[in-house]
């Protein structure tokens, strides 16, 4: 192993144990970078992560993190890292899902879930079913709109300022003194997907 | 603090109301910008509902924006007390999706700095828990070590908060030899007398401990289920410590002890932290003992750039220099989750890499999150007083909960 990040070593049959507690709960275990992710079907993931704690030993949840993949189908998945503290191991476990359809919530099994599902929610708009407490979290008072996809802008909609005038803050349409740069630094040789000033010429041929 | 009365159903002739208060957001002792919304009958905690996001900043899509480089001091700026055990996780989830190995010296620079930052953190800490309940002196006194670190940091660094020092790869430059010999004469003689006196005054002080001993109990399970870790998990009595159980760079090499708690109140949070920083101190001297002579950094010219002095020589170095700050290194295909003891618990960062120069996704996993997600399970029942002492036993840091 060159990288000097935190080692863990799976122990000894900890695959077998893991699919065996899942059975058809588990659509896909993947081991990359010498961690293993499992991919959980949204319906079972409460029986799922119920037989992860009590049968394989996967006592905390560290994090909850939501990813947009906007060219998937099902757009976005919610990522449970497990932490082991008998075991000293660690396990990802993927749900899919989109907009529409409500994840369970595992609230009934860790309480800490509470929050982290709260910002999934904030951030991504994945709805949790079973979560009693489903409020923004991160952003503002009475924010519109879920801030990590992909499609919401850096810059966000709106910005603030206190009024002297009013004597109050007032909400306005973001507007940049400045054009919004984005320097983009991929190699010409590697694939960009966009048609340099002039190429589009050859390209009408 | 502003007041409303809420109307509630009266027995006999005697009203009873239950008052809703806001502690914060402005409040010294909430440790920046935290708002709680509570429920009080008299002065017992009823209902505890913590508000936070008022320092929301975007980190996380801010870094989806910027080449792995370029994101790196954003890490700094999350808890700003502890800037290189932020940058620390972040560097070690790229190297292990690049496979980087780190030379030695790099490893034990970065262990090195990463023990000075949980003594510099924790001197705030301390200081402040102590302050949040009534005593000002030792605060001063801790100020004082933490005043050293900071000097330590500019020295090593340039810069005394956002050190932007760990690279992936190794760390930016070599540190002067004399600014070791310093640290080596300071962890001796300056800071263990400073640090002593400020402790002596608190650690058996009946004032402290009517304030902390019993306050705010948290079991083993509880502990666990509400996804505690660090100090916090420690002082509910698991020894549990990234450091021993998961060795990152040379930790495993390292000789220390690791502190844990009997009884799981705020006391015990306070003396784990006590202790964390004497094992710090043998750390770092063990650090200044074994640390070889060597690069400091990655010889990977496509990760880490090349030495000032070889670019005037070398075209190859300045064409490697110009295409490591403009495009960055590219990062293979990958997702890891990598988590740190941080001076504050466990620092995660989970990384998902798509091949290009920018990060997918990096999300952030603060431990303040959760600690303060379980405020109101530790406060119910407790006196408003003992709030100040609770906020200040968790070391939240809100730049890192908010993000």
């Amino acid at each position: 192993m060159a990288h000097s990040a935190p080692a863990i070593a799976h122990p000894k049959g900890v695959k077998t144990e893991i699919k065996k507690a899942l059975g058809k709960m588990l659509v896909r275990l993947d081991e990359a970078n010498g961690e293993i992710g499992l991919h959980v079907k949204s319906g079972a993931l409460v029986d799922a992560m119920t037989a992860l704690r009590d049968v394989c030993g996967y006592q905390q949840l560290m994090e909850i993190a939501g990813v947009d993949w906007p060219s998937r189908d099902p757009r976005f998945e919610v990522v449970y890292c497990l932490l082991s503290l008998t075991k000293n191991h660690r396990i990802r476990v993927h749900v899919a899902t989109n907009e529409a359809d409500p994840v369970p919530s595992v609230t009934g099994i860790w309480p800490v879930a509470g929050w982290l599902e709260r910002e999934v929610f904030d951030m991504y708009g994945v709805l949790f079913s079973g979560n009693a407490d489903l409020r923004r979290i991160l952003t503002d008072y009475g924010f519109e709109g879920h801030p990590q996809r992909k499609d919401f802008p850096l810059t966000g909609y709106v910005e603030l300022r206190y009024s002297e005038e009013e004597k109050r803050v007032k909400y306005e349409p973001v507007q940049l003194a400045q054009d919004f740069r984005s320097f983009d630094f991929l190699s010409p040789w590697e694939g960009t997907d966009y048609v340099l000033p002039g190429d589009e010429k050859g390209a009408k041929k | 603090m502003s007041l409303i009365i809420e109307k509630a159903p009266t027995t006999g002739d005697q009203a009873i109301e239950n008052y809703t208060i806001n502690f914060g957001p402005q409040h010294p002792a909430a440790h920046g910008v935290l708002r709680l919304v509570m429920e009080l009958d008299g002065e017992i905690i009823e209902r505890l509902d913590p508000h936070v996001g008022l320092l929301h900043r975007g980190t996380e899509k801010l870094i989806e924006h910027k080449t792995y480089l370029q994101a790196l001091p954003y890490f700094d700026r999350l808890d700003y007390c502890s800037p290189l055990a932020m940058e620390h996780s972040y560097v070690l989830a790229i190297e292990k999706l690049l496979n980087l190995e780190v030379p030695i010296r790099a490893q034990y620079l970065r262990v090195f700095f990463a023990e000075l930052t949980r003594i510099c953190n924790h001197m705030l800490n301390l200081g402040a828990h102590v302050m949040d309940v009534g005593a000002m002196t030792p605060n001063l006194w801790l100020f004082e070590i933490r005043e050293d670190c900071l000097n330590f940091f500019e020295r090593a660094s340039g810069a005394r908060m956002h050190c932007a020092y760990f690279r992936p790869g190794g760390v930016h430059q070599d540190v002067p030899l004399k600014l070791l010999t310093d640290i080596g004469d300071w962890l001796d003689k300056r800071m263990p007398k400073l640090f002593g006196d400020a402790i002596s005054l608190v650690a058996d002080n009946r004032i402290f401990k009517q304030r902390n001993v019993d306050i705010a109990i948290v079991s083993k399970e509880d502990a666990i289920k509400w996804g505690f870790s660090g100090p916090m998990i420690r002082g509910s009595g698991i020894p549990w410590d990234i450091r021993k159980s998961q060795p990152y760079d040379v930790y495993a090499q390292m000789d220390f002890d690791v502190p844990v708690g009997t009884g799981g109140d705020c006391y015990d949070r306070f003396m784990v932290r006590v202790e964390e920083v004497r094992q710090s101190v043998r750390i770092m001297k063990q650090c200044l003992l074994e640390m070889p002579q060597g690069p400091v950094c990655s010889d990977d010219r496509k990760v880490s750039p090349p030495k000032r002095a070889e670019m005037k020589q070398s075209m190859e170095a300045m064409i490697h220099h110009f295409k490591l700050y403009t495009e960055g290194f590219h990062v293979p295909e990958g997702q890891v989750y990598v988590a740190t003891e941080s001076p504050k618990g466990e620092f995660g960062v989970y990384l998902i890499a798509d091949g290009t120069n920018k990060p997918y996704r990096c999300k952030i996993r603060p431990t303040a999150f959760s600690h303060l997600q379980a405020m109101e399970m530790m406060s119910k029942g407790h006196m408003l007083a003992d709030t100040t002492a609770i906020i200040g036993a968790i070391d939240v840091v809100f730049g890192e909960c908010d993000r």
